[in-house]
C-alpha cells in the first residue's frame, strides 16, 4: 500500500502552533519505514495522520492514490498498534482479537467459527495460544504488545502502523520482537510504518529512515545514505556519537580553532564551518603534536577509548587497535574524515 | 523510629469509627423499623394497603424509574463529552454540572415553579395549552431530575478521564462506529463507575423530599411521592402507618446499596 504526503500541514488543536510543517513524503508498497527523531518531532502525531486519526490538517493524504477520508474506515485496510498497547481490559485476549471482525457490517462479517480460526491462528502467529483466555491485565508488557499486533493484523491490513512499538520492553524481548516483526513485514507483504526515537532500532529494522525535528522531515533515506551524506548536522549527532569542531574556511582549507588538531584541504566557500566526525574516524599522530592521550579502561564492543586533552577542552575517542605508550605522547589530532557542514 | 500508631489508638480509633456508624446509621434504622412494627407487622401492613399509600409508592416507583432512565443517558452524553472533548467553556460546565448539588432541593422546586407554575413564566401558556408541569407528574420528574442529575456524570468523569482516547480509537481504527464503540468498549470499561452512577441515581430519587415537596403541591393521593407522604401521615400522627412507609423506603434504598457492594465485589473478582 502506498501513502503520499504532499505540502501536509498540521496545526493544534484551536491554534495556529504547526505540529506537522509543510511534510512531504512517499512510501513506497512494502517497504519498511521508520519515523525517527528526539521526543516532539512530530513522529506520532505523522503517524497519526496517516491512520487518519487527526483532524485540522491541510495540504494531501493519499493512500493508494485516493484521499484517506474518501474511505470509511473499515476499507482503508490499516492496522495500528498503540504506544500503550490500547488493550480492552474488560475483553478477553481472544476478544480483544477478535474484535475487528466482530464489528464489520453483517454482510462481510465471518461466521462465529471463522471468526474463532482466525483468532487461534493469530495467537499462534504472536506465539501465545495458551493465552486466549486471559484479560489485559494478566499479561506482561511483551505478551500485551503481540496482542496489541495480533489484533491490528486481525483483519488482514495492508498497512501496519506502530507507535513505539518497542517502548515498553526490556532490551532482549526488543530485539526477539522487531526480528519477528521484520520477518511478518516480508511474510504478509506489508507495508510498515513504526515510530521510534532510537536510531539504532530503526537502522537495524527499517529500509528507509525518515529523521524528523520540529514538525519538518530533515531527510528520508536508508541508513547508508544517511551514514555517508547526512542531510544536516543535526542528522548526523542524531544518528550517532558525534565530536564537533567549530574552525574557519580560508582559501580551500579548513582550519580548526582548536590548534591541537590539524587543518586539512577543504574546497568550499570562505566562512565559519563545523566538522562533525564519529569518535572512531579521528585518526591520532603521535610525537607531531601537543595534545597527550590517556587510555580509558573499558573498551565496548571490542573498542579501545582514549580520552584526548588539549589544550581547548577534552574529548573521547574510539579505535580498533591499541595504541602503545609512545604513541600516547603528543599527540597530533587528524579530522579530514569528518564531515564539513557552515555555519548558518 | 516507629512511626506506626499505637494498637491503643488504633483500637480506639475502629471502636470510635464502628460507635459513628452504630449511632448515626444503625440505630435510626432500628427505630423506624421498632416504630413501624409498635403494633404488629399485621398493622404495619394494613397501613400500606390504604390507597392514597399505594399511590405514593406507585408514584415514587415511577418517577424514580423514569428519572433514572433518563439521567443515565443525559449522564453518559455529558461525561463522555466533557472528558473526550476540550472545547471553549467545557470547564466552566463541569462546575456548573455539580450545581444540583451544591443549590438546595427547595430552591430547584421554586425553579421550576417560577417556570411552569400558574404565574410562572410559562405556566398561563402551557395551561392553556392543556399541558400541566406545576402540581403535576412532570413537575416531580422535572424536580427530581434536576436534583440527580450530577451523579452518573461525576462518577463517570473520573474513569473516562483516565481512560484516555487511546482505546476509542484503536476500536474505530478497527471499524466500530461511535455507537459501537461506545456500547462494546467506553461503557462496559467504565462498568462499575457507570452502575455506581445509576445507583446512587436511583437512591437519590427515591429519597427526594425538598424539590418535590415545592413543585408537588402534596396532593395526596395525586402528587405525593413516599417522602412527601411519610410527611403527611407523620403531621397527620399517624405514626404507624408514616414509619411502616418509612421502613418501605429504607428498603428500597438499602437494596440499592447492596446491589452495589455485590456488583462491586463480583466486578473486582472478575477482574482480579
Amino acid at each position: 500500500m502506498s501513502i503520499t504526503l504532499k505540502d501536509f500541514t498540521q496545526y493544534a488543536p484551536r491554534s495556529s502552533r504547526k505540529l506537522l510543517d509543510d511534510i512531504a513524503l512517499t512510501v513506497e508498497d512494502r517497504s519498511f519505514v521508520a519515523l525517527v527523531g528526539p521526543s516532539g518531532a512530530g513522529k506520532t502525531t505523522l503517524l497519526r495522520a496517516i491512520a487518519g486519526l487527526s483532524s485540522h490538517s491541510e495540504g494531501t493524504l493519499l493512500i493508494d492514490g485516493i484521499p484517506i477520508h474518501d474511505r470509511p474506515v473499515q476499507d482503508r485496510g490499516i492496522g495500528f498498534v498503540f504506544q500503550n498497547y490500547a488493550l480492552f481490559r474488560h475483553m478477553t485476549v481472544a476478544r480483544n482479537i477478535a474484535f475487528g471482525l466482530d464489528v464489520l457490517p453483517r454482510s462481510r462479517r465471518p461466521d462465529p467459527a471463522s471468526i474463532q480460526h482466525r483468532v487461534t491462528e493469530l495467537l499462534d502467529l504472536i506465539q501465545l495460544p495458551h493465552l486466549a483466555k486471559a484479560y489485559p491485565d494478566q499479561l506482561s508488557g511483551g505478551q500485551r504488545q503481540r496482542v496489541a499486533l495480533a489484533r491490528a493484523l486481525a483483519t488482514g491490513p495492508r498497512l501496519l502502523l506502530l507507535d513505539e512499538p518497542f517502548g515498553a520492553l526490556d532490551p532482549l524481548v526488543r530485539r526477539d520482537i522487531r526480528r519477528w516483526l521484520r520477518d511478518l513485514h516480508e511474510r504478509m507483504n506489508l507495508t510498515t510504518i513504526l515510530v521510534t526515537h532510537d536510531h539504532e532500532e530503526a537502522m537495524d529494522v527499517a529500509d528507509t529512515l525518515v529523521v524528523m525535528q520540529e514538525g519538518r522531515i530533515v531527510q528520508a533515506a536508508d541508513s547508508a545514505t544517511l551514514n555517508a551524506t547526512p542531510a544536516t548536522p543535526f542528522v548526523m549527532e542524531f544518528l550517532g556519537e558525534t565530536l564537533k569542531f567549530p574552525g574557519i574556511l580560508k582559501a580551500g582549507r579548513f582550519i580548526p580553532d582548536n590548534q591541537d588538531v590539524a587543518p586539512f584541504p577543504f574546497e568550499g566557500i570562505d566562512g565559519r564551518a563545523t566538522v562533525l566526525i564519529r569518535p572512531h574516524k579521528v585518526a591520532l599522530v603521535a610525537l607531531t603534536g601537543n595534545a597527550s592521550v590517556e587510555r580509558r579502561p573499558d573498551s565496548p564492543n571490542g573498542l579501545f577509548r582514549y580520552r584526548v586533552l588539549t589544550n581547548s577542552g577534552d574529548f573521547e575517542v574510539t579505535s580498533p587497535t591499541q595504541l602503545s605508550s609512545e604513541e600516547l605522547q603528543n599527540v597530533h589530532i587528524q579530522i579530514s574524515r569528518g564531515k564539513v557542514f557552515y555555519e548558518p | 523510629m516507629n512511626d506506626q500508631p499505637s494498637k491503643t489508638i488504633s483500637i480506639l480509633l475502629t471502636l470510635l469509627s464502628y460507635g459513628a456508624v452504630v449511632l448515626l446509621i444503625v440505630l435510626p434504622v432500628v427505630l423506624i423499623l421498632h416504630e413501624a412494627l409498635r403494633q404488629g407487622v399485621h398493622a404495619a401492613l394494613e397501613t400500606l394497603k390504604d390507597p392514597e399509600a399505594r399511590s405514593a409508592i406507585r408514584l415514587t416507583v415511577y418517577v424514580t424509574a423514569l428519572v433514572t432512565v433518563i439521567n443515565t443517558a443525559g449522564g453518559i452524553a455529558a461525561a463522555w463529552t466533557l472528558t473526550k472533548y476540550d472545547f471553549r467553556g467545557s470547564r466552566f460546565l463541569v462546575s456548573l454540572i455539580e450545581l444540583p448539588i451544591s443549590v438546595s432541593p427547595v430552591i430547584a422546586g421554586l425553579i421550576w415553579l417560577l417556570l411552569f407554575g400558574r404565574q410562572g413564566w410559562w405556566g398561563t401558556w402551557l395551561a392553556h395549552h392543556g399541558v400541566h408541569i406545576a402540581f403535576a407528574v412532570p413537575g416531580i420528574v422535572l424536580a427530581t431530575l434536576f436534583v440527580t442529575f450530577p451523579y452518573v456524570t461525576r462518577t463517570l468523569m473520573p474513569y473516562m478521564e483516565q481512560q484516555g482516547r487511546a482505546t476509542e480509537e484503536a476500536a474505530f481504527l478497527l471499524g466500530a462506529g461511535f455507537w459501537r464503540t461506545l456500547i462494546r468498549v467506553t461503557l462496559p470499561d467504565a462498568g462499575w463507575a457507570l452502575l455506581s452512577g445509576i445507583l446512587l441515581t436511583t437512591a437519590r430519587a427515591m429519597g427526594e423530599f425538598g424539590a418535590v415537596a415545592v413543585i408537588s403541591g402534596h396532593i395526596p393521593g395525586v402528587t405525593e411521592t413516599m417522602p412527601l407522604h411519610i410527611e403527611t401521615l407523620y403531621n397527620g400522627y399517624q405514626s404507624v402507618a408514616a414509619f411502616a412507609m418509612a421502613a418501605l423506603l429504607v428498603l428500597f434504598a438499602m437494596t440499592t446499596v447492596l446491589i452495589r457492594m455485590f456488583l462491586e465485589r463480583s466486578f473486582r473478582k472478575q477482574h482480579l
